[in-house]
Parts: C-alpha cells; structure tokens; sequence
C-alpha cells in the first residue's frame, strides 16, 4: 500500500475514534445525571461538604473544612506527610489572613 | 534553442570574496545536438552549465529558450520550465540515499502531481530500459557505479525533458563506463532531446557523438568548433 | 486534483524518509505519545472530578460555621447556635454532628456523620460502599467499635449508601445521634459544627460577617469558598502535579530542541538535491511540515484517545497508586466523561504546533538556496 496512503488512513482512523470519544462522552453524561442526581440528594440530606476522594489525612479528606494550621500537625516545618496533600492544595480561603 | 546574450555571473557581490565567475558570455546552443563545454576547473563551465539549465541567474544579460526570454522569471516559474524541460545528470550523481532506486527516479515528478500509478509505471518502463528492471527496489547504496550512473540518467529522464545537461558526468567512471554513456546520450539525441555536457574528459570531447565543442577559459568564451 | 496528488507525493517522501531512521522516529513517536498521554490523562481527570464537584456540591450547606480554639478546631455549645439563629437574616441554623473513627483492624478512616432526617434506628448503622466492599459488610452484620471508654459497642448494618453515590459517600457511617455522642463523649448540647440556611443568598457575607463580629472565636465558611476548594484540586502547584508539568516540559523541549538545533550537513545536501532536480522552495517547505505534523499530529491523537480510554474505561489505573496514597478505602473514581474542548485544542496547539513550526523554521534557509548550489560544492 502507497504509505501516504497507510498514514492518511492511519489518521482518519483516528479521527473518527475521536469522535467516537465525543459520542461516547456525551452518552455517558447522559447516563450520568442519575448518579449525579443521586450525589446531590445525599448531599443535601447529609449537609455533606467534600467528595471524599482521600481518606488518609483529615485535610484532604475535608479540605474545605480543614484547620488553618492542619498542614503543620506535628510541627510548623514538618513536611506533608501524607501522599495525597501533594495532590490537594489547601483550599483558597485558608489563605485570606484571618484578621478580618 | 537555447540563446545566451552577453551573459555575466558574479558571486559575493560588493563583498570582499566578489568573484566573477562569467565575463560576458555569447553563445548559441542547438537544438537536437550534443553540446560539450570544455575547460579545465575554474574555466566557469560548471556555472555557464547551470544557467543553461536554468538553476541558476545571470548577474546581467540575457537568455532565451526557443522564442521565450526567462532571464527574470520569477522562481516558480523557472523551477517549473526547468522541471518539465530539462533533466540533470550530476558529478557526484547525488541519489538520494536510503530510499529505492524507483523512488529517486520519480521523485523530480512529486510536485507535478501525476497520478502515482501511471509515474510509477513510466519510472520502471525507464529502468527496464536501462536494464535495471530487477534493481527497482534497491536501495541507491547498493548499486554498482555503473548501475548507479544509470539511474541517474534514469531520473533525469522522468519527466520527458527537451534536454539533458550533465555536469562532469564521467568523472568517476572507467573508460568503458563512459563510452557507454557517450552511447546513451547518442540515443538521447537520437530521440530529438538536446544535450549538453561540461567535462574535461577527452574521452567525452572528442567522441564522434559531439556535434559542437565550446571551449572555455578564465569565465570566457575562447572558441567554438563543430565536430563530428 | 494535481495539488492534492502533488502533496500526497510529497507525504511519501517524507514517509519514505523517516523510515529510514525507523528505530530514532519509532522511539521519538512512542515518547512524544506517552507525554502527550500523561498530560491529557490528567487534564481529562482533573476536568471530570472538578465538574463533578461542581454540580454535586451545589447543595453543600449555604454555610458552615467552626469554632477554633489555640488554632484548632473544636466542639461547639448549642447556645451557639440559638445566638446565630438570632442574627437577622438567618433562617434557620442546625447543630451538625460529625466526626472521623479510625478502624485498627484495617488502618482505615471513617467518617461518621449523624443524618438531620432519615437517621438509622439506635443501634443500626448505614454505611458506605467502600466499607462494605472492603469489610465484606452488608446488611444483618455487626460492626464493632470502640467508644471513647475504651468500651466495646456493636452496631447493626441497617442498610447500605449506593455505590453510584461512592464519590461522596464512600467512607461515611451514618449513626443515630444518641450512638454518635455514646460512641465520642460527645455531650449535649456541643455538637461539632454549626450549619445555617439564609432567607437572602446575597446576604450570606454580610452575616458571615456579623457572625464573626457576635463570636469571634468562630470561623464561617461559605458555600461557593467549600466550592472554590474544588477548583484548585490537582492544580499545578500541588508537589505531585509541578513534577509531571516538569517532566511534560522538559520532554517537550527535548523534542524542539532537536528539530530546531538546525540541519545536519546530510538533511542540507539533501536539500540541495532536491532543488536541483526540480522541487520549488514551498515543496520542500511542505515536505518539513509532513515530517512535523506526521509525528506530532500521530502522537497527539493517539495519546489523546489512550488518555480518554485510561481515564474513562480503565478509571484512571496508572494514577491509582497516587491516588490511594495511605487510604485503605478510596473511591472507584468511576468519573463521568466531561471534555473540555477548550483544554483539548490548547493542548493540540502546545503539542503539535510548536514541533511542527520547530521542523519548519530551521530549514526555511536551506529550502530558499540556488538550486545550483549542489553543483557548486
């Protein structure tokens, strides 16, 4: 087969998997909104805050909730020890000053 | 066919390295006749072969090819006369290494936009004819010198040139090998191309093939015989 | 029709001649497809777990309410809540109880949370997906903690959270207020925090404001700043995410530096032949945009499409060991595909475009010189 033919199907090939991807993504959105219906209700009923996507540390756990000085438990130069708070930045309103 | 007016080549202009490398040459090439430049190096036949060509400018002077004057065409225009109506054979040969022996032969044609099939189909008609039919797949590296020489002479032809232009092409070749090619351009011009050789090779000026012998030295004209 | 076959032809060229150096371009596509890869991996997660965060969060509390005491956090009265309740502009506040249980037997951290409405029956417990999964623990079974007494309490299963609901409540233990306070030593009337409802939603910060004035030793937080903690989730400061960009980029300028360290003396003769035997400045042009667009344009869809394919289909796999960290119990993160057409095309014109343009630029001189050069030299 001439190879700028191979190259070119090689891209449309592509090409239409990306679509696909698209298609797929906005199917499964679709599909979705119960789930995140779900999510919302429990939210609400609970009067939860977070996601709970790390249950090391308390302050990744609940980083909107977390104490000012969470990140400093041991000492005010103790490095983060737990893997996930390299993931999660403490949230922005911990760093407005307090003195307001 | 080809009409060459006063024409001048200068290099590095206004620069401390300016080097004229044509005085003024005046000179008419015919058409279906084999033309050699002769000279030894720095005669400026190399640079009077490409403007022949058309790969190159003059400095000042006019050229004509047939009834057209290309001194000033603009780049596009030139390179696309050049592609169509002339074919080069060069010293070094300069195949393109690493691809086949097909390919470099159609590649002066890319930018014609042929259909591959049918180039491809004129490129191993060619190499048939050079006897290289079963070498269409080769890489350029394996050739033999010979066998190389001829695709060469191969790719210069692709694209049905008027005429041919090969610059010292016997330079790496044995005596047989360029009685040989003196023959294949024999059958060049047996077929209503033109040809025009620069060399410094005896072998080449004076074949029986050559119909006119322009010798050249110092970037000028000193004199022009007809042979043959 | 010519020009299209004419490009064509010019593709096979450069096809014919990157194979030539089959093993260094094989490599160079695998490499550029991995980097391409690992960032839009993270840009797809990242993307869907903020999106989700979003839309979900938008029922959190309108606000929260903590008391800090020497810098921590700590228990708060209920006459706190009835001298909030009393700030105009406040609809109602409610006592949240809430707290973690650390489970010895597996090394993991639950969360308890003791339900307004819907709480189990004294002595039942609801927990969440993740705990029942791990524990192999559903309903009927008995789950044993320890209370603050050193006592041992058994709690029935009642029930268990949906797994769909996993990205919320995996962790959670739903308990009876009486097991809460029984389980902790928490007595009425201190609860953990404070949450309230506004009748004004544009009020909320003139009351956040009041509330600190009232109690000064009181921290409120407001639902868009527990929302906006979502945005800066895996943004590029945090540690783990600087030293993925770091490696992306210098990836990234590895490739460029190549490409754009100008052209060996070959690629230059190489040129020349080219010019010579027929080809004008702007096929050889084109001919150094295939051979940049070839791979980068490969490489960027490919690692796209894998990117899509890891996060959505195989729930993000690689990342896992990041992920999971120290947690015994983590989510599925199952995420919703949610593509940001913005953050896809910036990434096409990151990846492809500057290595496109770094093949092209380096070769502009060479591509413009006389044609007769090659017989010159």
């Amino acid at each position: 087969m001439r190879k700028s033919t191979a190259y070119l199907s090689f891209i449309g090939a592509n090409l239409l998997l990306a679509g696909l991807m698209f298609v797929h993504a906005s199917y499964t959105q679709e599909e979705s909104r119960r789930q995140i219906t779900d999510e919302r209700e429990l939210v609400r009923r609970l009067e939860l805050t977070d996601l709970c996507l790390f249950t090391d540390a308390r302050y990744t756990r609940h980083p909107s909730m977390a104490d000012i000085h969470t990140a400093f438990q041991d000492a005010p130069m103790s490095f983060d020890h737990f893997p996930s708070g390299s993931i999660m930045p403490p949230p922005p309103h911990l760093k407005r000053h307090e003195t307001d | 066919m080809i009409e060459l007016a006063d024409v001048r080549k200068v290099f590095n202009m206004n620069r401390p390295n300016e080097f004229t490398a044509l005085h003024g040459v005046t000179l008419h090439i015919s058409a279906n006749r084999n033309t050699v430049l002769k000279g030894p190096s720095g005669s400026g036949k190399t640079t009077l072969l490409g403007i022949l060509g058309c790969m190159a400018r003059p400095t000042s002077g006019r050229i004509m090819l047939g009834e057209r004057e290309i001194t000033s065409l603009p780049e596009r225009f030139l390179t696309e006369i050049r592609r169509r109506s002339f074919g080069f054979i060069f010293q070094q040969l300069n195949l393109i290494k690493g691809i086949t022996a097909l390919e470099n032969i159609m590649v002066p044609a890319y930018p014609e936009g042929e259909r591959r099939s049918q180039l491809k189909k004129r490129a191993v008609a060619l190499l048939e004819v050079f006897g290289l039919g079963q070498k269409a797949t080769s890489r350029v590296e394996w050739l033999s010198g010979g066998e190389a020489q001829r695709v060469a002479i191969a790719r210069a032809l692709i694209n049905n040139p008027s005429v041919i232009v090969a610059d010292e092409p016997t330079a790496h070749l044995d005596s047989k090998l360029s009685e040989e090619f003196m023959e294949i351009m024999q059958k060049l011009k047996g077929e209503g191309r033109t040809v025009i050789i620069a060399s410094h090779d005896p072998i080449v000026y004076t074949s029986g093939f050559v119909d006119t012998v322009v010798e050249m030295r110092d970037g000028s004209v000193v004199d022009v015989r007809a042979t043959g | 029709m010519k020009q299209i076959e004419a490009q064509r032809n010019i593709l096979d060229f450069t096809l014919s001649s990157l194979l030539r150096r089959k093993r260094k371009n094989a490599v160079l596509l695998l490499v550029y497809t991995l980097v391409v890869f690992l960032i839009a991996s993270v840009m797809f997660f990242t993307h869907s777990i903020r999106r989700e965060a979003a839309l979900v969060l938008k029922d959190a509390p309108e606000m929260v309410v903590q008391k800090v005491v020497a810098g921590r956090q700590d228990l708060i009265s209920g006459n706190y809540i009835d001298r909030i309740s009393g700030i105009r502009g406040v609809a109602s506040a409610r006592g949240r109880l809430w707290g973690y249980y650390y489970d010895p037997i597996v090394g993991a951290n639950y969360t308890v949370v003791v339900p307004e409405t819907g709480q189990p029956q004294p002595g039942s417990v609801i927990i969440g997906d993740a705990i029942s999964s791990s524990r192999k623990l559903y309903k009927g079974d008995l789950l044993a903690f320890r209370s603050h007494t050193g006592e041992a309490v058994l709690l029935q299963v009642e029930g268990t959270l949906s797994s769909e609901s996993a990205l919320v409540s995996a962790d959670l233990i739903l308990t009876s207020e009486d097991d809460f306070r029984e389980l902790f030593g928490i007595s009425k009337p201190f609860v953990t925090d404070i949450t309230l409802k506004v009748g004004n939603q544009r009020e909320l910060g003139t009351i956040a404001q009041k509330i600190t004035r009232l109690l000064p030793d009181t921290r409120p937080i407001m639902r868009d700043e527990i929302l906006r903690t979502y945005d800066s989730v895996f943004n590029w400061r945090g540690g783990a995410m600087v030293i993925i960009l770091f490696v992306v980029v210098i990836s990234f300028i590895n490739f460029a530096w190549d490409r754009a360290s100008g052209l060996s003396a070959e690629e230059k003769k190489e040129i020349g032949i080219l010019k010579a035997i027929g080809w004008e400045t702007s096929d050889v042009i084109m001919m150094k945009f295939w051979e940049g667009t070839a791979i980068s344009l490969s490489s960027f869809l490919l690692g796209v499409l894998l990117a899509y394919a890891h996060v959505y289909i195989t729930s993000s796999l690689l990342f896992e060991p990041f992920l999971k960290g120290w947690s015994v119990l983590y989510p599925d993160f199952r995420l919703t595909p949610y593509i940001d057409a913005y953050q896809i095309s910036t990434l096409f014109f990151l990846t492809v475009l500057p290595y496109t343009v770094a093949t092209i630029v380096p070769s502009w001189r060479a591509a413009t010189i006389d044609p007769d050069v090659i017989m010159r030299t």
